[in-house]
């Protein structure tokens, strides 16, 4: 027998399937099924856990998702190891490794339990008020502190093995819940044809027919009418069954996230399977069965082992065969509870007694009760229990203050009645409404296309629930566009009506009692937390639930928002809908990061963008940059060389003989139609229509505040075509702003952009070697400075394959880019290497294009320009047209404080002694003896060493700085004070005469 | 003169997914960026041998050329014979922008029971036969990339994307099948 | 994540492949050069961010590629027309202009009580 508890002949799991568990170390047996509570259960254990801030010894409260207590940390091997799981979720599998959470050194004997005995000191509030000072020792003494010993579990420290899955689904009709009311309405829908996903948290449908074993449907036992109905509705075209699949988050036009455990309960799962899949649902009509949720009394004491809710207490007997106890009391406000002690009694459990806190229960449970002779006391109130790791006794009073006696109870049963569970429809932003008759928070305005059925709106009675559903099922069927099918009729029977149910503080722990009466057991809120928190002006539900906790965290409520409201009502003498209800938060329950991130991991955590050249560069020993999402060629170090040695060399070898770059990742649009030029004339500063075919030029474009946006060459192929390239990293939001302005600013211009920055592999070829280097491979294109002068382009073929041949120049050199289509450009390159090689080329990666550029004074935008500069603060206003009535950023740049004095200007820096190389970012000085904090006029943008120079080279953005030649300004750094000189942008062949090499 | 340069696409010679959703790369194609107005529609249908589509999503095919709608003024063609469709739309009259886009785009083809769902992993498109029908083409996102999505076939898809974020959409295309195919 | 009807489309989809693009209906002077600060501080930098209804523009990016405007209620997100860019301001029966009064209370916007 798997446990002294299990009674044979009970529940639905199969005796001979079990399954080895360890917990805390020692060896337990389970079946096949069980969940982790339910195994310990019916091993005897009931202590599993330390409560979070008392260390008190805590038992398993639910056989659900609400469960607050029993939270466990599951291992299937070192790496698979999960903190902060539900006992009474988590299904057994073989070889499982189950540990006790946050306490130390063991779970019987817990050294932070010492903190019951100072609770005092722990009231609401107390991380607010105890340890304000000195506030230094904060950080380094009481949030350690804390931390230590008020926490849960520990987080795992190796790297998840696992993989998540990932899916998109669309359907007409998303049902949560696959309880009575969740697979009536499911199967109402599939039957009128609607497209329909039917969700639900636990490994079988059912929903309370796991525990409610007097239901009846179409004369079947209710618990096997919702397999075959799951069955049947599985075996349907139309319909998704997802079980072990948690709705976790409802958000904006009914997109529902869900959560699918795919092989936390199996032994050995198929390395295949993914560990949880992440579902991302679109319905066009959702409907909520999400059920409800027993509440437990609020009492002194109320939290011991062996006191749990009195259906959960019905599923283990029903569902796993389990007896929680061997001599049980009941205490509730509620008719449903004493179907628990019938239960029990039938499979030959003592009830020591039913404690009715209500003077008159529901006539047909009372009669029932007599009849099973089980003792019944209404008008009575558990007050106190007794027992250290499991409740021995319960003290029971007559309300209003009578004798006390104490009855030995191994286990103890409650209900205060049940919360429908409106948590899913408050997160799709409906507005909850409290229904007086019934002391319930009921799903009111609805604010998307979603219908609650069921317990979750309220609804008493199993009939009345099945045609709810029905009709909701239909009806979402019928919206959505479906026109099939047979009316769905379904008739259902159960033994008892439910009346009755509480909320708030019972008898013993009303207004002027201190007792420990647990409201909220996960953060150990008592019910004179909430007092305390309203006496000290918390009067908002919202500043309650923060002052207490109460609520918080993966609780989200479940179970302690009701009794916390009704205690906090009493207080503040104002009724229950005057104080509302906190919001509830996704998600349901909590997700693990792997499900939420599913694929995005590893390589495929975001595109690695390799040129069409990448290969050839790696296997000439390039050193890679992430520039964006692309790899770039970095520099190529040799053997021996560093990456200064690398840089070095390739700049002194582009200017002495040629080098070989991979352009690729510059943006290119093909701007095409008769309106082009007029269409760049209004997007950049310059003028376009004066552009010859054949010829191109350096545009710049601006934001409409005046302000640099994207610079680069733009190539006129003919009278309606223009190849215009941008930055690497501007190549898409330049495309979006050009599209914008095109299709919403400029719409009657005949013109059409096309993105072709992957069209093209481009290869530049730069120095003084460049047009030996390429003019053998080129066919129709003649190469002569006359015919093909810098900044032209012409169409011909390199290597026998089409060509975009550009004359311009990046470095200062003559120079070339090849464009070829992609797919070609690794061929090419190897033969424009075979030939540059010989002739002492070298191939060059981005850190020489930045060096290179740098001695010429050409800018990069977004590392000389900021957002902040204008094309005159840069030094190129010359490409701003002066004739032009209308380009983007025209007006903007007559703004006022664009056409001020001394703005900051973009300027070369010399530091007075050349090897001395200053920091990018670095701030600069006038005055570096001024007392701090000192004015800066502004900072270093672009700084090398400059090989061809021979010394260091920095560009500026100075305030007035074209007014400050020849000045002496400061860069002060943490060590030292560099002087620098102002100087021109041009470091290196001011008269420019190399470019036409 | 050189030799002419050999063509080296993106992804090579791989497979990937499983057997119910095989992903494999496609034959190199030519490709063109058609866009035009209303009323250049017919001129270049006639140059093109197909009639170029006006319903959003739609898609025709002619010869192993197809046309697929990607927005109201804009087509993606694909010819599967290499056909040289920039020469095609030079000798159309009609005003309109044809921009080669052969080496931009490579593809991939998902095939097999499970295709859409190996798709529908990362891309969040309705993929129901009622909205996503055999010959319906969309631009949309796969992942943290855009891609066009065609499909071809009851089984049958093709995705296209840039050639740098082929290796990506293979990979995410692979693990989705392996997923959808269990 | 919302879903966006695009008008060119003609079907919703997925808020992924759209982009959002600030308000609608706010011209470009036709004489820009020429128009005083203040009209330009109006033009580009102003704008009312409105509790509830709001007219403001989208492009479906990765879609059709087209800019269009839509009418949604800022708090709600719910979109009560989508329309090609260039149409007027569609009517909206029954759907009221945005307040203006500001709401600073976290009850006021998220709070449930009734």
């Amino acid at each position: 027998m798997s446990g002294a508890n299990r009674i044979a002949g009970q529940g639905r799991l199969t005796p001979a399937r079990t399954a080895r568990f360890t917990f805390d170390g020692v060896s337990y047996e389970a079946l096949a099924g069980d969940t982790v509570a339910s195994a310990l259960i019916a091993n005897g254990v009931h202590l599993v856990g330390r409560s979070f801030k008392y260390h008190r010894p805590r038992g398993i409260l639910s056989a659900g998702a609400e469960e607050p207590n029993a939270l466990v940390d599951v291992a299937r091997d070192a790496a698979r190891r999960q903190p902060n799981v539900r006992a009474t979720v988590q299904e057994v599998f073989d070889g499982m490794k189950v540990e006790s959470q946050n306490r130390w050194p063991s779970l019987s004997f817990d050294i932070g339990g010492i903190n019951d005995f100072f609770s005092p000191f722990f009231a609401a509030g107390f991380y607010y008020k105890t340890f304000m000072w000195p506030k230094a020792a904060w950080e380094k003494l009481y949030e350690p502190f804390i931390r230590r010993a008020a926490g849960l579990g520990v987080a795992p420290t190796e790297a998840d093995p696992d993989h998540y899955a990932s899916r998109y689904a669309y359907c007409d009709v998303l049902v949560v819940g696959a309880g009575v009311a969740g697979l009536s309405a499911a199967l109402a829908a599939a039957e009128a044809g609607a497209r329909v996903i039917l969700c639900d948290e636990q490994p079988e449908a059912g929903g309370a027919l796991h525990f409610d074993t007097s239901v009846t449907i179409d004369g079947k036992p209710g618990y096997d009418w919702a397999q075959a109905t799951a069955a049947r509705l599985a075996a349907m075209e139309n319909v998704t069954v997802l079980s072990r699949t948690t709705a976790f988050g409802y958000y904006n036009h009914n997109f529902v996230g869900l959560a699918e455990r795919v092989t936390d309960h199996l032994a050995r799962p198929d390395r295949k399977l993914p560990r949880e899949r992440l579902w991302q649902v679109r319905a066009k009509r959702v409907i909520l069965a999400t059920g409800s949720i027993e509440r437990h009394m609020v009492f002194a004491n109320n939290d011991r082992p062996g006191i749990m809710l009195a259906s959960a207490a019905r599923t283990y007997l029903n569902h796993f065969g389990v007896a929680v106890g061997r001599k049980v009391g009941v205490y509730t406000a509620n008719d449903s509870a004493y179907e628990a002690a019938f239960d029990l009694k039938r499979a030959g459990v003592t009830v020591a007694a039913i404690v009715d806190s209500r003077d008159k229960p529901g006539e047909a449970v009372l009669a029932e009760a007599r009849k099973l002779g089980i003792e019944v006391l209404t008008g009575h109130s558990v007050v106190n229990t007794k027992g250290h790791r499991r409740v021995s006794s319960m003290s029971v009073a007559r309300n209003g203050g009578g004798a006390a006696r104490w009855i030995a109870v191994d286990a103890l049963l409650m209900s205060a009645g049940w919360t429908p569970s409106v948590h899913l429809f408050s997160q799709s932003r409906g507005k909850v409404a409290y229904d007086a008759a019934s002391g319930r928070f009921l799903p009111g305005t609805y604010a998307q296309d979603c219908l609650s059925v069921g317990s979750c709106n309220g609804t008493d009675g199993l009939q009345a629930t099945i045609e709810e559903a029905l009709a909701a099922g239909e009806l979402m069927a019928r919206a959505t566009g479906n026109e099939g099918g047979a009316k769905v009729e379904l008739s259902g029977e159960n033994a008892f009506e439910w009346s009755g149910g509480m909320a708030g503080a019972g008898e013993g722990a009303g207004v002027d009692t201190t007792v420990k009466a647990f409201v909220d057991f996960q953060h150990d809120v008592c019910a004179k937390d909430i007092r305390l928190a309203v006496r000290e002006g918390m009067h908002s539900i919202e500043h309650i639930k923060r002052f207490t906790t109460t609520g918080m965290a993966t609780d989200q409520g479940k179970l302690s928002n009701i009794h916390g409201l009704a205690i906090a009502s009493e207080v503040l003498n104002r009724e229950i809908p005057k104080i509302g209800l906190t919001t509830f938060r996704a998600p349901y329950t909590p997700v693990t990061f792997g499900t939420l991130i599913s694929h995005s991991r590893g390589e495929l955590f975001d595109p690695a963008r390799k040129t069409p050249m990448h290969a050839w560069e790696e296997a000439h020993g390039a050193v890679f940059e992430d520039v964006g999402n692309w790899k770039r060629a970095w520099y190529y170090p040799r053997a021996g060389e560093t990456m200064h040695d690398a840089v070095n060399r390739e700049c002194r070898t582009v200017r002495e003989a040629a080098g070989v770059f991979d352009a690729s990742t510059l943006g290119k649009i093909e701007v095409v139609g008769p309106d082009a030029a007029t269409f760049l004339n209004l997007m950049y500063t310059n003028a376009w229509d004066t552009l010859k075919p054949g010829r191109c030029r350096y545009g710049i474009m601006l934001r409409e505040d005046g302000f640099v946006y994207d610079d680069g060459v733009v190539g006129r192929l003919a009278e309606d075509r223009f190849h215009v390239t941008t930055t690497t990293g501007g190549a898409p939001r330049v495309m979006h702003h050009m599209e914008d302005y095109l299709q919403t600013e400029f719409p009657h211009l005949k013109v059409w952009l096309t993105s072709t920055t992957e069209q093209w592999a481009v290869i530049a070829v730069q120095g003084p070697k460049a047009r030996e280097i390429i003019a053998p491979l080129v066919e129709g294109i003649d190469l002569s400075n006359e015919a093909f002068p810098h900044m032209s382009v012409r169409e011909g073929k390199i290597c026998g394959v089409p060509t975009r041949l550009f004359r311009m120049s990046f470095t200062g050199e003559a120079g070339y880019e090849v464009n070829v289509p992609a797919d070609y450009g690794q061929a090419v390159l190897e033969a424009i290497w075979a030939r540059a090689e010989p002739l002492g080329a070298c191939a060059y990666g981005t850190e020489t294009m930045h060096v290179l550029r740098a001695e010429k004074g050409y800018i990069i935008v977004g590392q000389d320009t900021d957002g902040t500069v204008t094309p005159y603060d840069a030094g190129v206003g010359w490409a701003v047209s002066k004739k032009k009535t209308d380009f983007v950023g025209i007006r903007g740049l007559k703004r006022p404080d664009l056409v001020k004095e001394g703005r900051k200007q973009l300027v070369g820096l010399l530091t007075k002694d050349p090897t001395v190389v200053l920091e990018e970012g670095a701030q600069i000085v006038a005055d570096p003896n001024q007392p701090k904090p000192m004015t800066m006029l502004g900072h270093v943008t672009s700084s090398y060493w400059s090989e061809n120079c021979g010394r260091s080279i920095a560009l500026a953005l100075v305030a007035g700085g074209q007014a400050r030649m020849g000045q002496t300004l400061y860069v002060p750094m943490p060590d030292r004070t560099i002087a620098v000189e102002v100087s021109d942008m041009v470091f290196i062949d001011k008269e420019g005469g190399r470019l036409n090499g | 003169m050189a030799d002419t340069a050999l063509r080296l696409p993106p992804l090579g010679l791989r497979h990937g997914g499983s057997a119910a959703a095989r992903v494999t790369p496609a034959a190199p194609a030519t490709r063109l960026s058609l866009r035009a107005g209303p009323e250049a529609l017919d001129a270049l249908s006639a140059a093109f041998g197909l009639t170029l589509p006006t319903r959003p999503k739609g898609s025709a095919l002619a010869n192993g050329r197809h046309a697929l709608w990607l927005g109201p003024d804009e087509w993606l063609l694909i010819d599967e014979n290499e056909a040289d469709l920039m020469a095609v739309a030079a000798g159309a009259s009609a005003l309109h922008s044809a921009t080669d886009i052969s080496h931009r785009n490579t593809a991939i083809l998902v095939s097999g029971p499970a295709a859409a769902g190996a798709i529908a992993s990362a891309c969040p498109l309705d993929l129901g036969n009622a909205i996503f029908p055999v010959g319906a083409a969309a631009r949309t996102v796969l992942g943290k990339i855009e891609i066009v999505l065609f499909r071809s076939g009851e089984e049958d898809y093709r995705v296209e994307c840039w050639r740098s974020f082929a290796p990506y959409a293979f990979g995410l295309l692979s693990e989705g099948a392996e997923d959808a195919g269990l | 994540m919302l879903l966006i009807y695009c008008p060119y489309c003609e079907e919703e989809r997925s808020e992924l492949e759209f982009r959002h693009g600030g308000d609608a209906h706010i011209a470009r002077p036709a004489n820009i050069a020429d128009i005083t600060d203040e009209a330009f501080q109006d033009y580009f930098f102003l704008r009312d961010n409105p509790k509830g209804l709001i007219f403001e523009r989208w492009r479906h990016i990765h879609g059709c590629g087209r800019f269009f405007n839509a009418a949604r209620d800022t708090v709600s997100d719910r979109f009560f027309a989508s329309y090609k860019a260039g149409e007027p301001k569609p009517d909206l029966p029954g759907v009221a202009p945005a307040s203006e009064k500001t709401v600073e209370t976290y009850e006021a916007t998220e709070g449930n009580a009734q």
